[in-house]
């Protein structure tokens, strides 16, 4: 140690200081994952999202029966339906189902439903992002265009619009909420690659004589690819309801052998007063399905934001 | 000021545009033949000749494009084949329902959003904290028709038992039908007070208070979480320590320093939440039986009626697209920086 050295010591300690233990030599996610567990709404969040893809998946072990089997229908009466009994704990549904049956499942199809529009949503928003954000010029004026007229049209009449051209099937369905994503993806992906063209990683990159499109593809796109991250799992949420607001438009699942949530509500409104629960229940089950979902894509943010990393 | 302003308006014309491009090719790739949508099962090939004729969906797709595009510059927007009655005209009458069902939302959502972000914000982390954060959530979380049934059900319809008195609540409608009232504006508040008729306003007013609830929930949760977010930035800020040191009553630093700052973000998330708001009222109308555009829009997607369709998307792009460039002005105004820039 010089004197010089000895004379600094404490300045450099306290200006620079080092960084605390448990960041040191993190990988941005490595650090993200850690502060993700120490926060009790991602716990709560994750939970929930993973009781509901044990439910998914197991739910032929867990439901008590078939499901839209209608086996009791002769119990159903216009003016009441069964409420809980021993072998019905959540009591039948207005087709003679049972309810807890037909909840389990819908588990299913909601997830079958939120995983494969978001998919469409964010390959289709990366693809448009990528050709904005990496190509610039007239590509990203075109792209960008295009997403403005797009981002016009509230997201769930596009939805609307796109499921109306299909017609009534499953794959229109997710389609439709998919599409209706995409120029939010598309933006956002285009924001961050903009953000991240200016690093001086890029310079160094170009500088070796990197090709563009490697830089493009194997250094900006997977640095730019946190916002997208997050905004998918918010997006799991947003599909969730938007499928019930589908079904309520008469622009759902037609096929009434498959248990789906959004109907379950809209066919029990006209059961409201007298039995509630038809409503409620159904209702109840989207909207934890959406708090799950929510939980989880905050928190994923606020550990990925630098702000937030103290 | 003036040339940004230029800039703005000449924006959103190749946006229009694109969308009316768009929306023409949409009606177009609808399944099936439009003429029988139209006509039903009971179509014959005469009656289907005639609405041929009467839309020119026979007509090549360039000289289609191009009657439809000279009529949309004459606006005129065609009549709708369901009812007969033109687009325009019913867009126009039905407009105010949903306009002041909209402005009761807002209102709803800012009165009770600003100042629930603003506790949270200064008491961050405490219980007033965690019911705004819970409250925002809720709003997001919850479907806005299944909120809207359950309001209904809990202070209109009644539920069973003690529970029953909370419903004083009208449960469909914009007025009691036994109300005489004058109407001028169709705006039914504006109408009661401009007429004197204050039974009418009041009537019309209470008429709004649960579809507004419901549809407010959606800005609402959006409010209250950009105003508390917004806010916990500003309290950190130097100038707000020194106004803090010079000795400033705190109603003063609240509200020439810190609400004025905070504020901005939520104005412009605020015009960002017309088209939820648009959008949010075609569940809500149809589950308060509002004769608004909403209620007309869900009539006209469960009949597929493609012309109201097609009409009804661009106008409500058109009002979405003026009120975000409304808002951006509202930015010059408040924040001084901005005009010179």
């Amino acid at each position: 140690m010089t004197a010089l050295d000895a004379l600094q010591g404490p300045i450099d300690e306290g200006l620079i200081g080092k960084p605390p233990e448990d960041e040191r030599g993190t990988s941005l996610w490595r650090g993200a994952f850690r502060r993700l567990r120490r926060n009790p709404s991602a716990i709560i969040g994750s939970v929930i999202v993973i009781m509901l893809v044990l439910i998914a998946l197991l739910a032929p072990l867990l439901a008590p029966y078939e499901p839209a089997s209608s086996e009791w229908i002769d119990q159903v009466t216009p003016a009441s339906v069964p409420g809980p009994s021993p072998g019905h704990p959540l009591g039948l549904d207005s087709f003679g189902s049972d309810m807890l049956t037909q909840l389990i499942y819908g588990a299913r199809q909601t997830l079958v439903i939120g995983i494969v529009s978001t998919m469409i949503g964010v390959i289709g928003g990366a693809a448009l992002g990528v050709l904005a954000g990496g190509l610039g010029g007239w590509w990203d004026t075109g792209v960008m265009r295009f997403v403005d007229i797009l981002l016009s049209i509230p997201s769930l009449l596009l939805a609307v619009s796109i499921a109306a051209v299909m017609g009534a099937n499953q794959w229109a369905i997710m389609i439709a909420i998919g599409a209706a994503q995409i120029p939010i993806f598309a933006r956002l992906l285009r924001g961050s690659m903009l953000g991240q063209r200016r690093q001086d990683y890029v310079l160094a990159a170009s500088s070796l004589g990197l090709r563009h499109r490697r830089i493009v593809m194997g250094h900006v796109l997977p640095n730019s690819l946190g916002p997208l991250i997050v905004q998918a799992t918010l997006v799991l949420a947003t599909a969730t309801i938007e499928v019930a607001a589908l079904s309520y438009l008469g622009l759902g699942q037609p096929d009434p052998a498959v248990a789906e949530w959004g109907r379950m509500v809209v066919k029990g409104q006209d059961r409201l007063q007298s039995d509630p629960r038809l409503t409620i229940l159904p209702g109840l089950c989207m909207t934890i399905t959406a708090l799950g979902f929510t939980l989880f894509g905050e928190a994923l943010r606020e550990a990925l934001d630098p702000k937030s990393r103290r | 000021m003036l040339r940004f302003v230029a800039r703005r308006i000449l924006l959103m014309i190749p946006v229009l545009f694109g969308l009316m491009v768009l929306l023409f090719v949409w009606v177009r790739a609808l399944p099936g033949d439009p003429a029988r949508a139209l006509l039903g099962e009971k179509a014959t090939p005469a009656s289907i000749a005639s609405v041929n004729e009467q839309y020119g969906f026979d007509q090549p797709l360039i000289q289609q494009f191009l009657t439809y595009t000279s009529q949309l510059l004459q606006g005129n927007f065609g009549n709708s084949p369901r009812t007969g009655e033109p687009v325009l005209e019913t867009f126009i009458e039905r407009f105010p329902a949903t306009m002041e069902l909209a402005i009761a939302a807002l209102i709803f959502a800012t009165v009770v959003g600003i100042p629930l972000g603003y506790w949270a914000a200064k008491r961050a982390g405490g219980w007033m904290d965690t019911f705004a954060v819970g409250t925002s959530l809720a709003g997001v979380v919850i479907p806005v028709f299944v909120l809207a049934y359950f309001l209904k059900l809990v202070f209109a319809v009644g539920l069973p038992g003690p529970l029953h008195a909370l419903a004083v609540l009208p449960s469909s409608g914009r007025q009691n039908p036994r109300i005489d009232a004058t109407h001028i504006t169709n705006f039914y508040v504006l109408d009661g007070l401009l007429t004197r008729e204050w039974d009418a306003a009041w009537d019309a007013s209470v008429h709004l208070i649960l579809p507004a609830i419901a549809l407010g929930s959606i800005p609402l949760a959006i409010i209250v979480r950009m105003t508390r977010a917004s806010v916990i930035d500003v309290l950190s800020e130097d100038y707000v320590r020194t106004a803090n040191a010079k000795g400033l009553a705190q109603s003063t630093i609240t509200r020439r320093h810190v609400l004025r700052n905070a504020l901005l973000p939520v104005i412009t998330v605020i015009g960002l939440q017309t088209g939820a708001l648009l959008a949010g009222a075609v569940l809500t109308e149809s589950v308060f039986a509002i004769n608004g555009i909403g209620s007309y829009l869900f009539q006209a997607i469960s009949t597929l009626d493609f012309v109201v369709l097609q009409g009804f998307i661009l106008y409500i792009a058109v009002i979405y697209a003026v009120v975000n460039l409304m808002v951006d002005l509202a930015y010059g105004v408040i924040d001084p920086r901005l005009r010179t820039r």
